[in-house]
């Protein structure tokens, strides 16, 4: 392909190459009727409810959000849909729904309920297929693998799944390899080690996973401050970041962190 | 009435929601009559590109929307909706499309080594436009208007003066929005881009297009 020819002459942009920006994600685990938090996915307690959080995440320009159900896993049932409809009524920014995704039909559910994206974890290491079969019907922009690793050994990770409830000895680095080949569009990888803590990210588990494949990856688990996220953008390469606590507790708010980003020659979306 | 195209490959939800947040009316609809009497018609898609194309032939559509288009009805498509409005795409092969808009659909050019800026494919995020000053639609989108991409292909019309919009994608120039006559295509998705993607909306439904 020759993109030049095509496009380079009659439509003169003057040749910058500014770096793209960021993207800030909010992540919001559901139980419920309610959004929650945890640590290492455990030990859960109330925020407060979906639409309004979300509502307000939008307004001050959060870049994406992602909705993961904590216990879907558990009891076999979906019953966020709900949840994500509402919030697609007046919030315009892309939703991923996760937790409980094992077959298409849920796929086509998700949709239909005003999700753009489905994160995938158990059911993808219960059966790999699904990911080339969701990727198929539903292209791959619209599947992202989700990971939870727990770190087993210097340099090495396990992925677990249910919400970091089960082991299963599948480990992180070749499972997001596989999945990339298999059809995911874009890799969650979360630090169950990290989540909760605001200790900041497990920067190794970001660069290593992110040198391993080539499609894009978001970044979660332990941020508490503007600076672990800068860190993992200009030192790990990340170019996406989903945060829960940091917005849930006012670590920093949307407004904040952008500033804040931006002063340290971190490009964000301006709103 | 406007008409959202339903041909089992949209995010219709959304785009109804979005074209409700204006006080828009519309009807979401695959019946070929519909597309025939519809004032303006808005076509998404999402997923393969022949696919897509596939679900418009499964349900007669293809006939009804090349009718619409000669007529002068306006049409917008999104995301893969856009795609189809071109000539043929090279997404799993070869696919001829609706052929409205002469181009190709091709793939993003890959990310260049140690390159500060590269872009990862599939292409995720808010991207700066730069835009045709001619397009009738496009032409508002401001330098902090970002809209929301997901895409590995992109809409290379082959008539500059079809190029609505163009981003930087490692190194290059990639169309990402085409306008010509009373059809108008984008790549991005206006219903997930916030209050800027909400203003292409408005402006391709309270666009008069010259035929």
């Amino acid at each position: 392909m020759n993109v030049a020819a095509t496009a380079g002459s009659a439509l003169q942009s003057t040749p910058n190459e500014a770096v793209p920006p960021i993207r800030l994600i909010s992540r919001l685990d559901i139980k419920g009727p309610n959004v929650i938090k945890g640590i290492h996915l455990e030990g859960l307690r109330v925020v407060g409810q979906p639409g309004p959080i979300a509502r307000r995440y939008y307004e001050e320009g959060v870049d994406e959000i992602i909705y993961m159900d904590t216990v879907a896993s558990l009891y076999g049932r979906n019953n966020i849909l709900g949840v994500v409809e509402e919030a697609a009524r007046d919030i315009f920014v892309p939703l991923t729904v996760g937790g409980g995704i094992r077959q298409s039909d849920d796929i086509v559910a998700a949709l239909r309920s005003g999700a753009d994206k489905v994160a995938i974890n158990t059911a993808a290491i219960a059966r790999p297929d699904f990911i080339d079969e969701a990727a198929r019907i539903f292209g791959s922009q619209c599947i992202v693998l989700s990971v939870e690793a727990k770190q087993r050994a210097p340099g090495q990770w396990e992925a677990l799944t249910d919400n970091g409830r089960e082991r299963t000895d599948v480990d992180v680095l070749d499972w997001v390899v596989e999945a990339e080949q298999r059809g995911a569009g874009e890799i969650l990888i979360t630090s169950v080690d990290r989540e909760g803590t605001r200790k900041g990210f497990d920067h190794d588990l970001f660069r290593a996973v992110r040198a391993r494949v080539e499609i894009p990856v978001i970044g979660c688990g332990g941020a508490a401050a503007p600076d672990h996220i800068a860190a993992a953008v200009r030192d790990d390469g990340l170019d996406a970041i989903a945060c829960a606590s940091l917005f849930h507790y006012d670590l920093s708010s949307l407004p904040a962190l952008r500033a804040a980003l931006a002063g340290a020659d971190i490009a964000v979306r301006s709103v | 009435m406007n008409v959202v195209v339903d041909y089992g490959r949209g995010n219709l939800f959304s785009i109804g929601q979005a074209l409700a947040h204006l006080d828009a009316p519309y009807k979401t609809s695959g019946a070929p009559d519909d597309i025939e009497t519809a004032e303006r018609i808005i076509f998404p898609g999402v997923g393969a590109f022949g696919e897509a194309m596939k679900g418009l032939r499964d349900r007669r559509l293809v006939e009804p929307l090349k009718a619409a288009a000669a007529r002068g009805t306006p049409i917008l498509g999104i995301c893969v909706g856009c795609q189809l409005l071109l000539s043929r795409s090279e997404e799993f092969g070869d696919h001829d499309g609706l052929d409205l808009v002469p181009g190709t659909v091709s793939r993003l050019p890959s990310p260049r080594p140690d390159d500060r800026a590269a872009i990862r494919i599939p292409n995720v995020g808010w991207r700066k436009l730069s835009v045709n000053p001619d397009a009738p639609v496009l032409r508002n989108v401001g330098n902090d208007d970002l809209m929301y991409f997901v895409h590995s292909y992109a809409p290379m019309a082959h008539n500059q003066t079809d190029v609505a919009a163009t981003i930087r994608v490692n190194g290059h120039d990639v169309p990402v929005a085409v306008e010509s006559r009373n059809l108008v295509g984008v790549q991005f998705h206006p219903e997930k881009s916030g209050p800027a993607g909400l203003k292409v909306l408005r402006r391709f439904l309270e666009t008069k297009f010259a035929n």
